[in-house]
């Protein structure tokens, strides 16, 4: 019982976060929103016994995408949007726009309602994994990332490399080095 | 060579090696100090070339997930020879332009890595991180010339439309994981083949998926919107590289993953190719007649050549699988070459890729001016060009295939293409030279040696073509 209590809040904690993160007019207030709202996520993946998914979710998530955002949110020094701005002639405040995108709402709802309801899923043919404990478990996943995907793992350090070297190339200032 | 575990990854590691070897070297050289840095990528790209000859047929694999199978070498010699020929027009145009040496050589490197990663992988994300690294060098590439604000856009348009389509693979990947329960293209084959999933639509939508990936790459319409913007705003030598190597490297995982992994289902991805095919062979080349600019028309000419290539991957008979790999090299030759031409036109201010810039070059540079004429006949595929074998094999092999349709659409746009290719011809010996324009740039002595090389290997294909049809031809026949 207390599971889905914590279930229920971390989820209702999700949503509102969500919500806000396109309520607010303060961008730097959306990205921090953005930020709980991952957190909340990491809590749902632990009541999964997904631990290493949850931390991976903060690590990479919360961590060092949110940095990438808030960069980015200072740097282009997005102003705070204005109320006044969004008078009834903008585009998108348009009756026949508002009713397309009711329209699409209600629709993505019925079908969200539907999917979850209906109990035949996609047909089936999704292949059998272990059990949650085994594909959960960070020692099961080293060893897999160091065996099966030796390759895969050593060829992204490649990719990462190449990925530097670009971002020096592109960086640099004129006149500078060569 | 003796028979290890690490053999089939011999050649990739060659060129890893040299990129390092480059950057080391740009690393340690004094302010001043001239340093052949791409001569260094050579001798890695030219290790590659003699490692995959010592690997051919003995099907070589390593870690599970890379096979040095026959298709697989093909494949990277044509990617090595696309490498030196880009390394050689390169030197010209690096010194011209002032481009960073160590970084454009090193980049140019790690793109052939990924490209031969892609072209010999055999797990779908081996192929997806190969996809990646050829892809975020080439983006950098694109925009190298960064005072350059066309240059700066295509690579920007590039960067952003290439991630989008990375989505839709890697997408692709995760459904057919989900459904097969690996990553491995013989496993997944095995399953499908074993398994009746004719009513899971999980599995057509990974096929979907993965197929947008495959065609954004390869630039198939309705997936070619950033092929001419990309092409147009890159420096011409870049340009030429990418449009050789990224779509060799991406046809090559393409003809594999589709040929092996999904075999069982070509009934499904047939019809979607073909439809693929006909748009791109019919769009590349009208839209590619009303181009002024050389490159951008040689750009709307590499997505017809991109059609043709899908013409021999739906016709999946013995002929079309050898004609995919025999049309690849020689595309890969031609295309370079032609770039090159362009980019040894060029100044570092003045790109001098518009169509009038060609009025009347035959008067002030001959020998380029004949050079350029067989690289335009080869892409119109007139004999004796490589051209011409290429698209006859293509064709005969739609035919033998009962897709009689393809193969006349597929003559009819090669017909309809020679006009512009012959425009360029026409421009560069009847016209005179407009006296606005200022008199072609010198051409140094490393970019002649190499556009001689490409023309011979045109030559060579188009009137001895056997030797080399039976390399393609024994390289299909150890796979699928």
């Amino acid at each position: 019982m207390p599971e889905t209590l914590i279930f229920y809040a971390l989820s209702g904690f999700a949503i509102g976060a969500s919500a806000m993160v396109i309520g607010q007019r303060n961008p730097m207030y959306s990205v921090m929103m953005l930020i709980a709202s991952f957190g909340a996520l990491a809590g749902l993946y632990v009541q999964l016994d997904a631990p290493f998914v949850a931390v991976a979710q903060i690590i990479i998530y919360a961590g060092a995408i949110m940095v990438l955002f808030l960069f980015v949110v200072m740097l282009l020094n997005a102003p705070k949007e204005d109320g006044s701005e969004w008078d009834r002639s903008h585009p998108l405040r348009q009756p026949a726009v508002v009713r397309l995108g009711g329209l699409l709402a209600s629709l993505l709802v019925v079908q969200l309602g539907w999917a979850l309801l209906s109990a035949r899923g996609l047909g089936g043919g999704v292949a059998a994994f272990g059990d949650a404990e085994t594909v959960s478990s960070v020692r099961v996943l080293g060893r897999v990332l160091f065996s099966e995907y030796v390759f895969a793992f050593e060829a992204t350090s490649i990719l990462i490399l190449v990925a530097m070297v670009g971002a020096v190339v592109l960086a640099r200032r004129e006149g500078e080095g060569s | 060579m003796m028979d290890t575990p690490f053999n089939a990854v011999v050649p990739m590691l060659c060129v890893v090696f040299a990129a390092l070897a480059v950057m080391m070297a740009e690393a340690f050289r004094g302010r001043d100090e001239q340093m052949a840095l791409g001569g260094l990528g050579i001798v890695g790209l030219v290790g590659a070339a003699v490692s995959s000859m010592l690997l051919w047929n003995r099907n070589a694999s390593s870690f599970g997930v890379i096979v040095a199978d026959n298709f697989g070498l093909f494949v990277t010699m044509t990617l090595v020879i696309v490498g030196v020929l880009t390394i050689m027009f390169s030197s010209v145009v690096v010194r011209r332009d002032g481009l960073p040496a160590g970084e454009y050589y090193a980049l140019v490197l790690f793109a052939v890595v990924g490209m031969i990663m892609m072209a010999t992988a055999n797990d779908l994300l081996v192929i997806f991180i190969a996809l990646e690294i050829l892809s975020l060098a080439v983006y950098v590439l694109t925009g190298i010339r960064r005072d350059d604000p066309r240059a700066t856009e295509a690579a920007f348009k590039y960067f952003l439309l290439g991630a989008f389509s990375s989505a839709f693979f890697l997408y692709g990947i995760a459904f057919t994981y989900g459904v097969s329960g690996s990553t491995r293209l013989d496993r997944i084959g095995a399953f499908l083949a074993a398994q009746s999933m004719s009513d899971s639509p999980l599995i057509l939508v990974a096929i979907g998926m993965l197929l947008v990936g495959f065609a954004f790459k390869i630039s198939a319409v309705p997936f070619h919107m950033w092929t001419p913007d990309a092409y147009e705003g890159a420096p011409a030598v870049v340009t030429g590289f990418m449009s050789t190597g990224v779509k060799a490297a991406a046809f090559a995982a393409f003809t594999r993953v589709f040929l092996s992994a999904f075999e069982p289902f070509s009934v499904d991805w047939a019809p979607m190719i073909w439809i693929l095919a006909v748009a791109t062979m019919i769009l590349g080349t009208v839209v590619g007649v009303a181009q002024t600019n050389v490159k951008r028309m040689l750009a709307y000419s590499s997505i017809a050549h991109g059609g043709y290539l899908l013409v021999g991957l739906i016709a999946a008979n013995d002929v079309g699988k050898a004609a995919i790999l025999f049309y690849l090299l020689a595309y890969a030759v031609t295309n370079v070459a032609a770039f090159g031409v362009i980019a040894l036109l060029g100044t570092r201010d003045a790109a001098n890729d518009e169509l009038r810039d060609f009025s009347g070059l035959w008067h002030g540079r001959p020998a380029l001016a004949a050079l350029m004429t067989v690289c335009l006949l080869s892409l119109g595929g007139l004999p004796p060009t490589a051209g011409f074998i290429g698209k006859w094999y293509i064709f005969s092999a739609a035919v033998s295939a009962g897709y009689y349709g393809l193969a006349i659409i597929g003559v009819l746009t090669s017909v309809v293409s020679v006009f512009f290719y012959l425009r360029v011809v026409v421009m560069m010996y009847m016209e005179e030279r407009d006296p606005g324009l200022a008199a072609p740039a010198h051409v140094g002595g490393v970019g002649m040696v190499a556009l001689v090389a490409s023309i011979v290997v045109i030559f060579y294909l188009g009137v001895l073509p056997t030797r080399v049809l039976d390399l393609a031809a024994e390289s299909i026949s150890t796979i699928f």
